[in-house]
Order: C-alpha cells, then structure tokens, then sequence
C-alpha cells in the first residue's frame, strides 16, 4: 500500500489549486494541541503550509461541502477516507450538494486513533505525539511513552467496516475490501441483558449527556436547516436536559432521524466529550433494519432507497420486532 | 380484587379513516371499555411521529396505542405501511432501552371492528394495569 503522507496531499491539492480544478480545499489543521486536529478550509497553495496529515484526522468532510460547494467559484478539494465516502453518496442521494462541485480524492487508511486511549496508557500531561508505525508521546515530565498504534486505534476503526471507497474522482493509492465487522457485537451483547440491567446502563450512559449538540451539529445526516431540537415550542429546545426523560427524548429522537440514513461513520461517538456511545444506539437501528428488511448499507449506493421511506406489504408488525432481532 | 387499584392512562392514536370511526362504532354498539383511554384522532396513522409517542409518555401515560386501518386499507394508500416499519424500530429501540415493550403496541382496526376496538382496549389496558405505573419514561414536572 502507498503510504499516504502529509506531502503527498499537500502536493496533490497544490497541482489541484495552480491547475485550476480546484478553488478551495477542505483538509486538516492543527488546534490547540498535537492530537486536537481540527478541519479547516484552505484557499491557495500558501496556506497549505498549516495543513496536516496523521493518525488523528478522523474528522469526515462530507457534511462541509454542503456549505463549501455554494462558496466555490469552480471545485472543492475533498480528501475522503473509505468510512468518509459512504457519508459523501449518502448526502448525494439526499441532494444536500452539488456533485460537479467537488473533486473527491480517495485516501487509504490504516485507522485512526483515539487520544483517550493514547492518554490511558501515557498518562496526563502529553506535551508531543508522533505519530508512526509506532506512536511516541513525550510528557512534560520528560518522560517518552511508545505506544502500539493497534492499541489506540479508534471504536469505529477497531470495528471499521469498509477500507473500500464507493466515491471518488481520483484515488491515490490502492483501494481495500469491505470487511467483516465486529461492529454488532455490543449491540448483541446489550440485547442479551435483562430489561433492567439495559435500562440501567443507558441511564447511567445516557445522564451523562450535556446536551452541546455536537452529535447532531457533526454528523453528515443530521443535515436539517431546522432540526427539531432547536424549536423553542418542542419540549426538548436547544438546553441542558432537565431530567432523564428529556435525556432520552434526545437520544432515541437524534437517532432516530438519522436511522437508515445513518451510515456508522462514528463521527457523532468520535465528539461526544462525554463519550457516551452514541453507535450502539445507531447501530441498534442498523442492525434491525438489516433483520427485519435485509440487508442495507446507507451510502454504499447513490439514490438507494431509505430502509423508513420504504416498505413491503410483507412487513414484520411493530408487536413481533422484539422478538423477531 | 384489589381496592384502589391505580388505573392505568391509556393514550390511544386513531386514524380518522378505519379506526376512530370504529371506537365510534364500538360506542354506537355500546361496547364498554375502559374510561382511561384517551383517543386522539389523527388524519393518518402515520402522521404519528415517534415524538408523540415519547410526549404521551411524557404528559403522563401508562401505554401508548397506535391504531390505523389494516395494512392495504390505508385511505392514502400506504401511510400504515410507513408507520409499521417505523413502530416496529421505535419497539424495539424502547426495549433495547429497558423500557417495557408491553407498554406500546399498534393494532389495525376498521371501522366495522366496534368490538375489535373495544376487545384491543380492554385488553391493553389490562397488559398496561399489570405493568404499574409508567416510571421509566416519566417526565416528574408533568405529574399532578
Ligand atoms: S455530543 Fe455527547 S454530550 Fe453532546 S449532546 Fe451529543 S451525546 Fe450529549
Ligand atoms: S449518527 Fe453518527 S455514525 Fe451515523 S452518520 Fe451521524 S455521525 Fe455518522
Ligand atoms: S436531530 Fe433530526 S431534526 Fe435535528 S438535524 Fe438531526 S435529523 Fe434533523
Ligand atoms: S388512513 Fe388509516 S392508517 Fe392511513
């Protein structure tokens, strides 16, 4: 496999840019601290020099061509991960943007990695982390931590379920499989448990929620003007929650919306500050829509039809879906 | 029997087309069920937003009723067809909660079925009043 680099990218985008293809570029910066990558907009070849390319650039650029391909005069440079692009064809099948506006490049990925669990192992007080075979992290008590990248790699990319791309332009490198995922073991897991030990886990998981909204405001699904979560007449306006009702209205509403346009990106888990698990409620969906109406990956296919605004008259009752996962 | 059994609050939401009209027909038939159960008529069964339901249990509900007319037999054609899947994930996603799934169900009931109507109410409301109170999806600001 082509290793992807830093330089690879940037030397990418700059033939993209002088070219002309291309008038904007959508990639990663460095925030506060070495593992807070944040996405960033680059509008010539000069400000390349801030972009970054590592181990903790999970950040998914779909959602940010809806905004960006109604500022290009020309195209927005995309740089895709294969979990990036199934988000990418799901907005296209909802038409949220404008396909001719985008050139899409396609990267491989090895994983990226998770810095809570980078900081279980090294301790408080990173000062620098390298990221490589292996991931160095020095402290600022001067102390150096080497770490397995294998250990640290994110909950979406331990239980990836594609290296494969299903949209680009260009693709740089070689392109994987579609793999088998472990992704619905815990959901099973869950599902095991009595009523009560799941009702307890979600309420000890679910009182921790903030309510930042950051869930709903990252994930390429959730792409409405108004979402419902913002209308000061709903019960559940944009606030902290006041009770456990409020906290579960949340969740079960948020996933719902996005249930069987959900493509398990992870992205809404990767932000959550309060890492609540938000994929076993997404995947829950994904996994009984799979049961009960086959099969059914969103964004595998641009225009596919949405598992809910679709039916069969041979459908399953709503009284033996519990029975029938 | 027990004295001063809590009744349970049944909200019941009843398509206009098959399925209000058939508690109209059971009440026509003078069926009894329980006084508890309050129908709200909407235009279409799948004009049931799962916030409703979540809403209903909110203002106070035991169990949540979601009646339309058969599948096929939907006056738009295929609206109940849209709210059987949705119910069915909305079922199951309450359970995977550790919410009592006996509190919720959906029935199909025409309105030629006055003593379906009435037999799934009594019925319901029974599962309902085995279940206790409502806690798990209660809302305290809103209880009297
Ligand atoms: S990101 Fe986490 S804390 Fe914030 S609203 Fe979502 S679940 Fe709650
Ligand atoms: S719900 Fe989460 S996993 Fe699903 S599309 Fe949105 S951000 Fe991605
Ligand atoms: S939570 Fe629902 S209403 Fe809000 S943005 Fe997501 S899909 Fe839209
Ligand atoms: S009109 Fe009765 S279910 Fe649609």
């Amino acid at each position: 496999m082509q290793k992807i680099t830093r330089d690879l990218l940037v030397e990418k985008a700059v033939s993209l840019l002088e070219n002309g293809t291309v008038d904007m570029v959508l990639g990663w910066k460095k925030g506060e601290f070495d593992y807070d990558i944040t996405p960033a907009v680059f509008a010539d070849a000069d400000s390349l020099k801030d972009f970054v390319f590592d181990d903790f650039c999970g950040a998914n650029f779909s959602k940010y061509l809806i905004s960006n391909t109604k500022k290009t005069a020309s195209k927005v440079l995309v740089f895709l991960k294969p979990c990036d692009t199934y988000s990418f064809n799901q907005l296209l099948t909802e038409h949220r943007f404008d396909r001719e506006k985008v050139y899409a490049v396609g990267i491989p990925c090895d994983g990226m990695v998770d810095i809570h669990k980078i900081r279980a192992i090294s301790g408080e007080g990173i000062a620098k982390i390298e990221c490589g075979e292996k991931i160095t992290v020095s402290t600022i008590y001067d102390e150096t931590v080497n770490i397995e990248k294998a250990d640290v790699l994110a909950e979406r990319c331990v239980t990836c379920k594609s290296k494969k791309h299903v949209a680009y332009d260009e693709l740089l490198g070689e392109d994987g499989e579609v793999l088998e995922s472990a992704r619905f073991d815990e959901v099973e897991k869950l599902e095991s448990m009595t009523a009560d030990e799941r009702f307890e886990f979600w309420q000890g998981e679910l009182s921790r929620c903030i309510r930042c909204n950051a869930c709903r405001d990252v994930c390429p699904a959730c792409t409405c003007e108004k979402c419902v979560f913002d209308n000061p007449a709903s019960p559940v306006e944009n606030k902290a929650a006041a009770n456990s009702f409020e906290e579960k209205m949340f969740h079960i509403i948020r996933a719902f919306h996005v249930a069987g346009r959900c493509t398990d990106c992870g992205e809404c888990s990767r932000v959550c500050p309060q890492h609540i698990p938000l994929h076993l409620l997404n995947r829950k969906f994904i996994k009984d829509i799979d049961n009960f109406y086959g099969e059914y990956q969103a964004g595998e296919e641009v225009g596919s039809r949405a598992p809910l605004v679709n039916y069969t008259t041979e459908d399953l009752e709503p009284g033996e879906a519990v029975e029938g996962r | 029997m027990q004295v001063n059994e809590r009744k349970p609050l049944i909200v019941a939401f009843c398509c206009n087309w098959c399925s209000y009209a058939g508690a109209d027909l059971a009440g026509n038939n003078r069926l009894s069920y329980p006084a508890d159960v309050k129908i709200i008529k909407v235009p279409c069964s799948c004009r049931v937003n799962p916030m409703f339901i979540l809403r209903a249990f909110q203002r106070g509900a035991d169990g949540v009723i979601l009646c339309g007319c058969h599948p096929g037999d939907c006056h738009y054609t295929s609206g109940n067809y849209y709210t059987r899947r949705r119910m069915a994930l909305l079922f199951s996603m309450l359970d995977y909660l550790g919410i009592e799934k006996e509190r919720t169900r959906v029935e199909w009931v025409s309105a030629a079925e006055g003593a379906k109507f009435a037999a799934t109410m009594n019925d319901f409301a029974q599962t309902v009043a085995a279940l206790g109170e409502n806690k798990r999806l209660e809302d305290l600001r809103c209880k009297k």
